[in-house]
């Protein structure tokens, strides 16, 4: 991956969440626009920013130039989590524990506030941050700081469902397992499922790391083998489960050396995986099946890691067992490369869509790179 | 006490009331002022006032110059020592002027950045290329040209007009080229003069000529100084000899650049509003008079050339001794007069850094420990931790400063506001990262505290496992028994029952996670285990006193219990008789 790909640029405010616009499955566009949200700051704003690659095909080296702002707007608190709803709005949560849905006009390139649920998330005298948000359109879940889980629906006032003391600790994260069940991940190291189509408060599933129990910070799901799950914490090491087999995971990889802060499956190639970090990387991890090694090694730096995995795989009918689960270094390789130059602040989140690959970093910089090689 | 170099700026609080004694207190960035009634009668007020420095310096621009100067030093400290220092030189300065051009460009009006690159740009010249005679010149002449951008923007407007040699600006933007030693451009200029004024052809062929002929040194060349001297001497005697001909009598224009070609001082002065700054005059008069003027030889042009050319009454504004000093090779000079020129010590700290990585700087210790190079990125650093979003970068530069880096942030990160755990996190990275356990083990307790009082037991009990801190841990168990003791029931059972081995980092904690899962065996009939880990209980005396009676008191079903094993019977037995006459003493 050549080094020029990737440019930085400064934005004046901290990252804390960067997402893309999902583009339509239709189309095979490469995504344009991206949302922003920062932290950290006395004024803290979510942006959106566009990289001008209207429909154009790749014909030239494709990083014409620097993202450009569009349009932006006040956010009370820091961003802590934000994602879209749908091509227009998008769903942020707050340090102060406020849900709120910002509406983009494209046409005359403004934001505006959409609806909002202050103090959501909250203890008795005091405000709770709100750590996570996952949407399916129109139904929207957060967690937070409190240990509740709430449930929206956009267009609604008021909330649907309240889990109250859904944990006894901070929920960091949170994501659909499938339409109805959600995963959560916590400061004790646990990784919980919750169907919701039960009315109990407690969790359909607990799964835990078998030895020191380090918070948990991002969990995601394999887009197409929904039993597969990836999440990352504050050791910086990967672990993949097979949430429908045992209660602990199914690999270990050692990753980053500080806290990895956001995981994802690429969404349409999930032999790639991306992670980011506290020490200040980004890592894009490959799985092979094949023997000989895949030609996109180029300079630059390069570890080449072989998964441990916690335990052998289950016996029986593997034939579909993903790469990501084979415990057997031999049958799968993995290759992970650095995707920034050198070393930086902390990326603190990272989105990739198609081969657009976007991060935010506490060094007050955007990383946009337009040739992930996937 | 040494002298003050300037007199210290009066601010004044406009909210606080004449003739009041006003109390102060020194803050990390800012002093706290209030009134008191310290022997004046009168009613008191109830208003602290506080006083901070200009917050301009922290616009979104300047922070963009921050974060990339940040990451240029860091990548400045970690280039190899054994580098020879020209490379570091020629791989970070161009960086550090992109970083520069961007800011300038982006901000016009802030006049203080294009003052600093200026200054920025000299010392390069001067003390990092550090060119002998001969290249000095070129250098100098770059440097003019880089800050003189209004020449383009006129001559564009010239050129684009209908008939560019009739402008009004022409003959400026001619003699402007000329006064830069931009002959090129000139010639290319008089071409246009010379086609509308056929009768004067020769004139304008012999300029042309003159022009084409000066000599510049070549640095690559093998020319040695005095061969480039002699052509020059000999060129000059050319030119000269043009003006006594009256070759350009004719032509007032052609007569003025052929006067500027012979260096003469009263023509070139003539023209201060082409020139507009004093440096520009040495420069240029350096070209045509001196154009192999020694380095050491510089200071005495400087000095003369802004004694002529500025007024007598004007007095010289600090950007003009800063670069006095500069032409001086006053290095120390330069940087103690832009730290009282500037408002902020981004500028003095990189530059001294970069300086004393080009072993430039002889490292003079001051009185107060740390030699030059650490107190101003101290004082540098010191600023941004002030700043809510900024002291992230400022760890960085106290990592890099040896005596006191680590010193001052252990005072300065505990001030840090920890609103979210997420920021806390951070925080306890850094702290972690650099062996600072006192401030680890106090934030940790800052944080546990908090969940407790939000009664988040499980985020209190992980913030205690980071910190190792059991005696924590140990209150935190405390206060579950007190649950249980109260309602009967545990609460939070996804942490006690998924503790593992955290569970051992306080006996209180490992008594909890054990008598729940007492509790979970008797529910589930398991009764001999029950009683087996209850006895272990008892015997391995980690309950607290006050559970003793609920421990014998779970213990009585038990013995009704044939599952019970016999000798698990006698031991509940004599356990039971034992702690009973404890208790009864």
């Amino acid at each position: 991956m050549c080094e020029k790909c990737v440019n930085a640029k400064y934005v004046s405010q901290k990252i804390s969440k960067t997402r893309w616009r999902p583009v339509s499955h239709s189309s095979l566009q490469q995504p344009d626009i991206f949302a922003t949200g920062s932290w950290d700051n006395e004024d803290n704003k979510i942006s959106f920013w566009s990289i001008g690659n209207h429909g154009s095909s790749g014909m030239d080296e494709g990083f014409e130039g620097d993202p450009q702002l569009l349009c932006e707007h006040k956010h009370d608190g820091d961003v802590l989590d934000l994602q879209f709803l749908d091509q227009d709005r998008i769903v942020t949560t707050s340090s102060t524990g406020a849900v709120t849905i910002f509406r983009h006009h494209q046409n005359s390139q403004t934001i505006s506030v959409s609806q909002r649920w202050p103090r959501v998330h909250r203890y008795p005298c005091d405000n709770a941050p709100c750590t996570g948000v996952v949407c399916s359109s129109p139904e929207i879940v957060t967690v937070g700081e409190d240990g509740k889980i709430i449930v929206f629906r956009a267009d609604q006032e008021g909330v649907i469902r309240v889990i109250e003391n859904a944990d006894s600790s901070t929920i960091h994260a949170v994501t659909y397992l499938r339409t109805t069940e959600i995963l959560t991940v916590n400061s004790i190291g646990q990784l919980k499922l919750w169907d919701l189509r039960q009315q109990s408060n407690s969790p359909s599933q607990i799964l835990s790391l078998s030895g020191d129990r380090l918070p948990l910070h991002c969990v995601d799901r394999h887009p197409n083998q929904q039993h597969i799950v990836a999440t990352g914490g504050q050791d910086g090491m990967l672990c993949v489960w097979d949430v429908r087999q045992g209660s602990t995971p199914f690999s270990l990889m050692e990753a980053h050396s500080a806290e990895m802060w956001e995981v994802h499956f690429h969404p349409t190639n999930p032999d790639h995986l991306f992670t980011c970090s506290e020490d200040g990387s980004l890592l894009h991890w490959e799985t092979s099946t094949h023997s000989d090694m895949p030609s996109f090694l180029q300079g630059g730096r390069n570890n080449s890691m072989i998964s441990r995995s916690a335990m052998a795989p289950a016996g029986g009918n593997q034939s579909l067992i993903s790469t990501w689960l084979s415990g057997d270094s031999s049958k799968g390789r993995l290759e992970t490369t650095h995707m920034l130059p050198s070393q930086t602040l902390s990326v603190n989140s990272l989105d990739v869509l198609g081969q657009c690959l976007v991060c935010g970093t506490d060094g007050e910089a955007i990383f946009v790179n337009r040739q992930v090689p996937v | 006490m040494e002298e003050l170099d300037v007199e210290p700026a009066i601010t004044n609080i406009p909210a606080a009331s004449d003739g009041k004694h006003l109390g102060f207190a020194w803050g990390p960035g800012d002093i706290l002022a209030y009134e008191t009634l310290y022997m004046a009668p009168g009613s008191g007020c109830s208003f602290i006032h506080e006083v901070r420095k200009d917050e301009d310096i922290y616009s979104p621009i300047l922070r963009k110059l921050f974060n990339e100067s940040h990451h240029i030093f860091v990548g400045l400290q970690t280039i190899r020592e054994d580098l020879p220092s020209k490379n570091k030189k020629t791989q970070l300065v161009p960086e550090l002027n992109y970083c520069l051009e961007l800011s300038s460009v982006l901000v016009l009006q802030v006049s203080i950045l294009l003052a600093i690159e200026l200054i920025w740009n000299l010392c390069e010249v001067l003390f990092i290329d550090a060119a002998p005679a001969g290249p000095l010149l070129l250098h100098l002449l770059d440097w003019v040209r880089l800050h003189k951008g209004d020449v383009d923007e006129k001559a564009r407007e010239v050129l684009q007009s209908e008939s560019p040699a009739e402008h009004h600006d022409y003959w400026d933007v001619v003699v402007s080229y000329v006064l830069q030693g931009r002959f090129e451009e000139a010639r290319q200029m008089l071409v246009k003069q010379a086609t509308l004024q056929p009768a004067a052809r020769n004139m304008y062929k012999l300029m042309d000529t003159l022009l084409s002929k000066m000599p510049f040194y070549n640095p690559g060349g093998t020319q040695t100084l005095t061969e480039f001297d002699v052509k020059w001497r000999h060129w000059h005697e050319e030119v000269d000899r043009c003006l006594q001909d009256n070759s350009f009598a004719s032509n007032q224009h052609l007569e003025i650049i052929c006067k500027i070609l012979v260096g003469d001082e009263d023509t070139l002065l003539e023209h201060k509003e082409l020139l507009s700054t004093w440096y520009h005059f040495l420069v240029t008069r350096l070209l045509f008079c001196h154009p192999t003027v020694k380095p050491t030889e510089l200071h005495y042009y400087a000095q003369s050339c802004m004694t002529m050319f500025l007024d007598l009454r004007s007095v010289p504004e600090p950007l003009d001794s800063i670069l006095l000093a500069a032409f001086e090779f006053d290095i120390h000079q330069v940087i103690k007069d832009c730290s009282i020129a500037l408002n902020n010590w981004w500028f003095v700290a990189h530059l001294t850094d970069l300086l004393d990585h080009c072993k430039l700087l002889q490292s003079h210790n001051l009185h107060f420990g740390s030699n030059l190079r650490e107190f101003l990125l101290l004082e540098y650093a010191s600023g941004l931790f002030t700043h809510h979003s900024l002291w992230q970068l400022a760890v960085d530069y106290f990592d890099n400063c040896p005596e006191f880096g680590h010193v001052y942030l252990e005072l300065q990160i505990e001030r840090v506001p920890l609103d979210t755990e997420r920021k806390a996190l951070k925080v306890l990275r850094i702290c972690e990262q650099r062996q600072m356990s006192e401030q680890v083990r106090s934030i940790c307790k800052i944080m546990a505290m908090r969940a407790l009082r939000n009664n988040r037991l499980g985020s209190a009990l992980s913030w205690s496992i980071r910190a190792k801190d059991a005696a924590f841990a140990t209150l935190i168990s405390e206060r579950f028994l007190q649950d249980y003791c109260a309602r009967g029931t545990f609460s939070d059972l996804d942490l006690i029952d998924n503790l593992g081995p955290a569970m051992l980092l306080s006996d209180r904690l490992t008594f909890l996670v054990k008598y729940r899962e007492f509790h979970k065996l008797y529910e589930e009939n398991r009764f001999s285990e029950a009683a087996k880990l209850l006895l272990s209980l008892i015997t391995a005396k980690i309950a607290p006193r006050s559970f003793w009676m609920t421990l014998l008191t779970d213990a009585l079903p038990l013995l009704e219990q044939k599952e019970v094993s016999h000798s698990a019977h006698c031991a509940l037995h004599c356990g039971f008789g034992h702690d009973l006459c404890f208790i009864l003493q």
